[in-house]
């Protein structure tokens, strides 16, 4: 990566103001590949005037094993393991993405307890998401250990109920185009049911003790303000683009899946700093608890998969499709061109979180590299999507 | 959100000049496309930032695709005086499609509350590609871009920051090309293997030559040149 660093060095600099250590020359730091708080092997080169960012340029690559080669080369239905990969926290939601994006290519109708399933499943998704992030963002700071634990206390307990009906915690693999792979029992329902009612228990603990803790208010307030006009102009979606104002929920745009039929709200932020994207989590949170209440007694019985669906010679027409939906770090879209073969001509995933990065300069410039870690920590990324 | 003949007849009325194709999707997605000429994609992609009527101020997804010359058969039906009736007889047309690379932006508008509008760009030189780039009108695309010349070799003129994203810097093709065939050994690097074999035959005299003859009669010998 030598030539990363000569384009930094030959970049011009800006006018020294202050006095440094240094007499004026800016110090580069290479934080990562290995650094504890960048979620995976990340690196940024960062240029230093003292302690304040000047200059920072992402690297990427380190994780990149061409996923959407491998998509080309694989059946449509051989892809869908192969999704759960990309952003490792949330496969389910990765797992509707793709399928969403096969339906829509290939004009394919989802029964209503599919339908159901998913949105319980996506909503869980975006809890255990949330929380973890929570933890990790706090762990980042400092707060060493606990408040991760609290957190992963609460998401070990939803990933015991994808465990039990997908049969693994993390890589569930439970999607299938045009419905779901296996039926959830009553037991299983009666379980998330269980765990749903207890959730908000955890919310109002976890942000007494730690959302309005004063160092975390003094760490986070004012640090990293992303305006909502340069978040729309780059792309950002999801929590971080609420956190600046701009009211964009695809749940509530698409409408896709059975989203309307519940009542929620979304909750935006004003100041778009880093204190208000840890905020959206928790608040969020709330609002997916209440899409669970109202759908896990709604659920009817029926079938889960449509049976008109191929499994084997699965051959969708000529045509091309783009299906998207509000994943927990950002709209999740998958982009697909079909030849009328059985691989897709062109497999594309349109990865929230690499995105969301484009902007990560804009938001650390002017702040101390201890804040770089924070600023990072909210943005919400995993590797696995970033480089695929 | 307007139909696209409606897009179209307003852009091209607003960018003098430019050329405007619909790409029909025949796929039951629906989601056709606006294919723009080069030259004046920047004009036009502004428009319909701009425009209030349509205002795509959220470009979502830039995608890469490789085309190769491909042939697409069409069967037409044809009138034809067969033996003095006229019938209908099936006419197959070849039509030889030279292979390009496209770039593709999904737009949506976060205003609005519409989307997905599709454009679409061509450059038909696959072995020096040359596309306007996007990200003065939409930033979001400035990352999407590098990893479309990182991975497909579209150099996008007037992008701030072009250089390779995801594949590292010595990096000589570009992976996701059709065409690609990989190497067989991604390590290699030359090794002073040869090199130092070359001076080795020099450093050390060369083994005697021996015919068959002394293998067979003194075998003791030929094994022990010291006695």
């Amino acid at each position: 990566m030598s030539a990363t660093l000569e384009t930094i060095e030959a970049m011009e600099r800006p006018p020294v103001t202050m006095s440094s250590r240094l007499d004026g020359e800016l110090l580069e730091v290479s934080m990562g590949p290995q650094h504890p708080s960048t979620h995976g092997v990340f690196r940024m080169n960062v240029a230093l005037e003292g302690e304040t960012v000047r200059k920072l340029k992402p690297v990427f690559g380190y994780l990149h094993r061409n996923h959407e080669q491998i998509g080309e080369n694989t059946t449509y239905l051989g892809s869908m393991p192969y999704t759960d990969r990309l952003d490792y926290f949330c496969s389910m939601t990765n797992n509707w993405a793709y399928a969403l994006s096969v339906e829509k290519l290939a004009g394919i109708e989802v029964p209503e307890r599919a339908e159901y399933l998913r949105v319980i499943l996506a909503e869980l998704t975006r809890l255990q998401n949330h929380a973890s992030l929570l933890g990790f963002l706090l762990s980042d700071m400092g707060a060493w250990g606990t408040p991760l634990m609290y957190a992963f206390r609460e998401r070990e307990k939803i990933l015991d109920l994808f465990e039990s009906l997908s049969g693994s915690r993390m890589m569930c693999d439970y999607m299938r185009f045009g419905g779901c792979r296996v039926d959830a029992s009553e037991e299983w329902l009666a379980g998330a049911k269980q765990i749903v009612d207890r959730f908000p228990k955890f919310l109002d603990e976890f942000e007494e003790l730690i959302l309005q803790n004063e160092i975390v208010i003094a760490r986070t307030q004012n640090v990293g303000k992303l305006a909502a006009d340069l978040a729309i102009s780059a792309g950002i979606t999801g929590p971080m683009l609420r956190a600046s104002g701009a009211n964009y929920d695809i749940r509530k745009v698409d409408g896709y899946g059975i989203y309307p039929r519940f009542k929620f709200r979304i909750p935006l932020g004003d100041h778009g700093d880093t204190y208000d994207r840890l905020m959206m989590r928790a608040l969020e949170m709330r609002e997916s608890v209440e899409i669970l209440k109202q759908a896990l007694p709604q659920i009817p019985a029926g079938p889960i998969v449509n049976p008109k669906v191929k499994v084997r010679a699965f051959r969708p027409p000529v045509g091309e499709a783009y299906g998207r939906i509000e994943g927990p770090k950002g709209e999740l879209g998958f982009y697909l061109i079909s030849d009328g073969g059985p691989n897709p001509y062109r497999y594309r995933v349109r990865p929230p979180s690499f995105i969301n990065l484009t902007i990560l300069e804009d938001m650390c410039l002017g702040h101390v590299v201890a804040d770089v870690m924070v600023i990072l920590g909210s943005v919400d990324i995993v590797m696995g999507e970033v480089d695929r | 959100m307007e139909t696209l003949e409606q897009i179209k007849n307003r852009a091209e009325l607003a960018a003098r000049g430019a050329k405007i194709d619909i790409v029909v999707n025949p796929g039951p997605s629906g989601q056709s496309s606006l294919l723009l000429d080069n030259e004046h994609a920047v004009g036009v992609a502004t428009f319909l930032r701009d425009h209030p009527a349509l205002g795509f101020d959220f470009c979502s997804n830039v995608t890469g695709v490789d085309w190769l010359d491909r042939v697409v058969k069409k069967t037409i039906k044809v009138k034809q005086i067969v033996d003095g009736v006229e019938k209908e007889v099936d006419q197959t047309t070849e039509e030889k499609i030279p292979g390009y690379l496209e770039s593709v932006y999904h737009l949506f508008s976060m205003k609005l509350k519409h989307g997905p509008l599709v454009i679409r760009m061509r450059a038909p030189n696959r072995n020096d590609a040359h596309l306007p780039s996007l990200t003065p009108v939409w930033r979001s695309a400035e990352l999407q871009e590098r990893e479309i010349f990182d991975l497909y070799g579209i150099h996008f003129d007037g992008h701030p920051d072009l250089r390779r994203i995801l594949m590292w810097d010595e990096f000589k093709d570009h992976p996701m090309r059709k065409d690609y065939v990989p190497p067989d050994d991604f390590e290699w690097e030359p090794t002073p293997h040869d090199e130092v074999l070359a001076r080795a035959k020099q450093h050390y005299p060369p083994r005697p030559q021996l015919d068959g003859a002394e293998k067979i009669t003194s075998h003791s010998d030929v094994a022990t040149p010291n006695k």
